[in-house]
């Protein structure tokens, strides 16, 4: 009996894990066939062909499209954090008048749907020439990351103890001193964390890139992969599809596995204890 | 700090005078100092937009001119022209896409949080390689929606996709199936991929309400001989209720405005639209941002409804004391 | 060097009074004890002489200035927390310059100030430690430390002891006084322990509901508590209180009938008592003595043996329970009767509203035993 269960755990772990990979490991298998090899379904990978990964770097401007969401994605998560942390403070640790409704407002904001400010965005963006520009694409990123980096900095800046603070105003730290000189070091792993999400956010986005740049050289990869064509209209390249998908996955896997603690310590900050 | 040396014998008139002492003001002060700049950023990338999107709703606006528009009261929303009613509330496309949202949202959500807590209760376990487990669920997670789709697709594929393959083989279907083109089966496979996709974070934050259960109350449930599935509906399952309610509100709130993954996965297809993709087919297809405005401004109002319904309902705290 | 005066200090949280009115005196080079039950106000009194809250109502003068308005770093205050509120992410040396730095101070000027903070606290060898490699006591150290650095008017102490173990707390304990006698500073000192009081005060501040109920030397609360608070609250184990009535009053003395038919002439200023009004008689533990034929009788029901002393709960009828304190070890056995004298020179009287009558022997009595004891 005992034994019993224990396999059938096992068996279910195994299902779990191989339902959350096959997609991805699939993916990998498929990269690597090129031409009619991809009319047959293959579960194992036979050879290591490139071909498909020179492939997408060749046929259009896939490396130029991974440098724009670098650096959309650094840009939006530079500056949701350094906004994003002198704003947390305030509203972790001053009671100041209209505090709750104001947190409640930007935490409103992060659940907005991103269609609901779609038009509005596209004339802001078009008046202001930013339109299929990098800095447009990170303004427009900047309102899904902001709100959720204050909200989650702020659960955390409310974890930190009361009394390191007062210390440093006997010691005659300002505010500013006080966010920057003690709170800055200490808030460094949540910042880490909130980091990381608001770059798998920015890294991900799609519908913003897609409406709001127009060429090839100017999209991130989202929109990159969505509109990746053949030679014909009607005969998508798999192939080529699925070595791009493995190239920008690769780096998110790679963070996942690394900073696994982290991510499901934000996830959890910003909807469990909220 | 005007006021800062009195004299001792000096009669100081004590209630007239502001009580705040440098530190509480140059506080305050900051306070609102450090926020200013978010707040300001919002406001002009989030409240101004929406404002536009709603005013936008009210009006003619063409995409390729958005200067030269005029206000036409709720004629995108419903208009009567010579008895015919026309507007979004009578075009069956945007209630379908409205029906399909709400179909998908209550289908996906359930069978994350039923499939989420299996996922939670076997990460909550204690067997060797946990720690690698959770990170391999999270990988579905963190995976761009629009690769994911794309994956999902190339296994779909009705010709050459895994998917049907494996089924062919196991003897399950007789022909392949066309997962994605065909209506009965269109939004199921976006359901399918979605909670491939999501569940992972429905588990963690289940998982992270499992962690904080006290260890004794199992260990008593065990000395008294309960039954583990009884301890699971009886023990467990009301006690992460709570961190449960948050999990699901978070991911319905989110499915409401599924676009990436429908848009992707089934293109403009009738058979799966969202409302979000309704709207921007309105907005960017056909140029018509009145009626793709309108669109938004609905989706807008039912999330924001949901939202305040939410907390109101008083499962997210805020505002509490900081200390 | 700075006085500290209060001038009907108030605070408010909200609608909560917790501080109200306080008027206090603290003389330059001091050493200050608030002590009182939990919620008592005192650590909010400490707060808001260190400017960390806000003063609602009143006047706070350091050093002749008043300070309600200004910055705690500008009231020259230096201020020990509970918890040593140590920047983790600095290490000792930086966590005691912070202040200096922040102060403009020289480089030169903090090395020395820092080096000689650290000599004097012998914590030289973790100048380089970051606060999660040291022990509570050595952070407690450094805490201090950084206090010293500063040299501040006024050392203020939030319960910095309480997270120490019992060895380390009585060590502690007397650096600090030897802090003290070396700075001559003023220092006001929060702390619940009455031990920690008594042991370190010039004088005690108690507090009570956010009001003083008295300010004394310790011995000056021990001997003469002002009141029914004081005297049940100093002193440990506590007073002995019996509820009696006037029977009589004389020149010097008040003579009061015992709930078992004797009476008793307590050595107390009448100050206007009237025969048949009821009062309290307190009277500690040791001023209890066994006797062949006491005031009172009762049965033992308890019997603690301390080793250089013990303790006999005595239950003296209708519930109530005396404490008596005797040297040496128990002569007698839970369950014996035993007959009790009271002492009647060390007896105190209270008032219905709880207030005590002055003592007419002025003295503190010498001989007394009980402070060591108490003490230890």
């Amino acid at each position: 009996m005992k034994v019993l269960t224990r396999i059938g755990f096992w068996l279910l772990v195994a299902a779990v894990g191989l339902f959350a990979l096959f997609p991805f490991y699939y993916a990998v298998v498929s990269s690597f066939r090129s031409g009619a090899e991809l009319f047959s379904v293959a579960y194992l990978p036979e050879r290591l062909d490139l071909s498909n990964y020179v492939a997408v770097f060749d046929r259009q401007p896939f490396g130029q499209n991974i440098l724009n969401s670098v650096i959309v994605a650094a840009t939006v998560v530079a500056l949701s954090l350094a906004l994003g942390i002198t704003a947390a403070y305030a509203f972790g640790r001053i009671a100041f008048r209209g505090r709750a409704l104001l947190l409640m407002t930007i935490l409103a904001v992060s659940m907005f749907p991103q269609v609901a400010v779609l038009s509005g965005m596209f004339e802001l963006i078009r008046s202001f020439g930013l339109y299929n520009t990098l800095p447009g694409l990170i303004l427009a990123n900047l309102m899904l990351t902001l709100p959720f980096t204050i909200w989650v900095l702020t659960t955390f800046m409310r974890e930190l103890p009361k009394e390191i603070e007062e210390a440093a105003f006997v010691d005659g730290a300002t505010p500013w001193i006080v966010v920057r000189r003690v709170f800055l070091p200490l808030m460094a792993p949540a910042a880490v964390t909130t980091g990381l999400l608001a770059f798998i956010v920015s890294w991900n986005e799609f519908l913003f890139a897609l409406t709001f740049t127009l060429t090839n050289e100017r999209r991130t990869v989202p929109p990159a992969i969505a509109l990746m064509t053949g030679s014909s209209a009607y005969e998508l390249p798999w192939g080529t599809i699925m070595a791009a998908s493995v190239i920008v996955t690769l780096p998110i896997i790679a963070l996942v596995l690394v900073f696994q603690r982290k991510i499901v310590a934000g996830l959890t900050a910003g909807a469990v204890k909220g | 700090m005007t006021s800062a040396v009195a004299q001792a014998d000096v009669p100081v008139p004590h209630q007239a005078r502001g009580r705040r002492s440098s530190l509480t003001r140059s506080r305050l002060r900051s306070a609102w100092l450090f926020i200013a700049p978010s707040l300001i950023i919002l406001a002009f990338i989030a409240g101004w937009p929406l404002a536009r999107t709603i005013w936008f709703s009210f009006t003619d606006a063409d995409l390729n001119n958005l200067n030269d528009y005029e206000f036409i009261g709720f004629e995108n929303y419903l208009a009567n022209y010579d008895g015919e009613w026309l507007g979004l509330l009578t075009d069956p496309d945007w209630w379908h896409s409205v029906w399909n949202t709400v179909w998908f949202t209550a289908v996906s959500v359930s069978i994350e949080t039923v499939l989420g807590i299996v996922v939670a209760l076997i990460l909550n376990a204690a067997f060797p390689g946990r720690g690698i487990m959770r990170a391999i669920i999270l990988i579905p997670w963190a995976i761009p929606t629009v690769v994911s789709a794309k994956m999902w697709n190339w296994m779909l594929h009705d010709q050459f996709g895994v998917i049907n393959d494996m089924l062919l083989r196991l003897g399950l279907i007789a022909a392949p199936i066309t997962w994605t083109a065909n209506p009965d089966t269109a939004l199921w496979t976006v359901v399918m991929v979605d909670v491939w996709k999501t569940t992972p974070f429905m588990a963690l934050l289940i998982l992270a309400a499992l962690q904080m259960l006290p260890g004794d109350i199992y260990e008593a449930a065990k000395v008294d001989g309960i039954h583990p599935v009884r301890v699971f509906f009886r023990v467990t399952l009301p006690l992460i209720r709570p961190a449960l309610i948050v999990a699901i509100v978070f991911r319905a709130l989110d499915a409401l405005r599924v676009f990436d993954l429908i848009y992707v996965l089934t293109a403009n297809s009738r058979d799966t639209m969202s409302m979000s993709v309704y709207a921007r087919q309105q907005l960017v297809d056909f140029q018509e941002v009145g009626v793709g405005s309108a669109a938004s401004t609905l989706i807008f109002l039912i999330i924001a409804l949901l939202i305040v319904v939410t907390l109101a309902a008083g499962r997210v705290r805020l505002g509490e004391d900081p200390r | 060097m700075a006085d500290v005066i209060l001038k009907n200090v108030q605070k408010s949280f909200g609608r909560a009074k917790v501080i109200h009115g306080v008027d206090l005196d603290i003389r330059d080079g001091e050493f200050v004890v608030f002590v009182g039950p939990s919620g008592c106000g005192k650590s909010t009194l400490l707060r808001l002489i260190a400017g960390l809250e806000d003063i609602t109502g009143g006047d706070l003068f350091i050093g002749g200035e008043r300070v309600n308005d200004l910055a705690p770093a500008k009231r020259g205050i230096a201020m020990v927390f509970q918890s040593y509120a140590l920047y983790p992410h600095m290490n000792v040396y930086d966590n005691m310059a912070f202040g200096l730095e922040l102060a403009k101070s020289s480089k030169a000027d903090i090395d020395a100030k820092v080096r000689e903070a650290a000599r004097l606290l012998q914590i030289e060898p973790l100048l380089e430690r970051k606060p999660r490699q040291l022990s509570g006591g050595q952070r407690q150290r450094v805490a201090i430390g950084r206090a010293i650095v500063r040299d501040p008017k006024v050392f203020l102490f939030d319960e910095p002891l309480s997270n120490l173990d019992a060895a380390l707390r009585v060590q502690t304990r007397i650096e600090i006084a030897k802090l003290h006698t070396d700075t001559r500073a003023t220092m006001i000192y929060v702390t619940h322990d009455q031990v920690e009081a008594m042991t370190l005060a010039d004088r005690i501040v108690v507090l009570h509901a956010g009001r003083i109920e008295q300010v004394g030397t310790p011995l000056e609360l021990y001997h003469r508590p002002a009141n029914l608070f004081v005297a049940g609250f100093i002193g440990s184990p506590q007073m002995n209180f019996i509820e009696c009535t006037v029977a009589g009053v004389g020149p010097g003395e008040v003579l009061v009938s015992l709930p078992g038919g004797g009476t008793l002439a307590v050595p107390v200023q009448p100050d206007g008592v009237q025969a048949g009004e009821a009062v309290t008689l307190g009277i500690r533990p040791d001023h209890v003595r066994i006797s062949a034929d006491g005031a009172l009788t009762g049965r033992v029901e308890l019997v603690e043996e301390l080793g250089e002393n013990h303790l006999l709960y005595v239950d003296a009828g209708q519930g109530r329970r005396l404490t008596v304190r005797e040297p040496g070890d128990a002569r007698h056995e839970a369950g014996s009767t035993v007959s009790l004298d009271l002492a009647r020179e060390f007896c105190h009287l209270f008032r219905g509203t709880g207030e005590a009558l002055r003592s007419r022997t002025n003295a503190t009595s010498p001989t007394s035993p009980d402070l060591a004891s108490s003490a230890a």
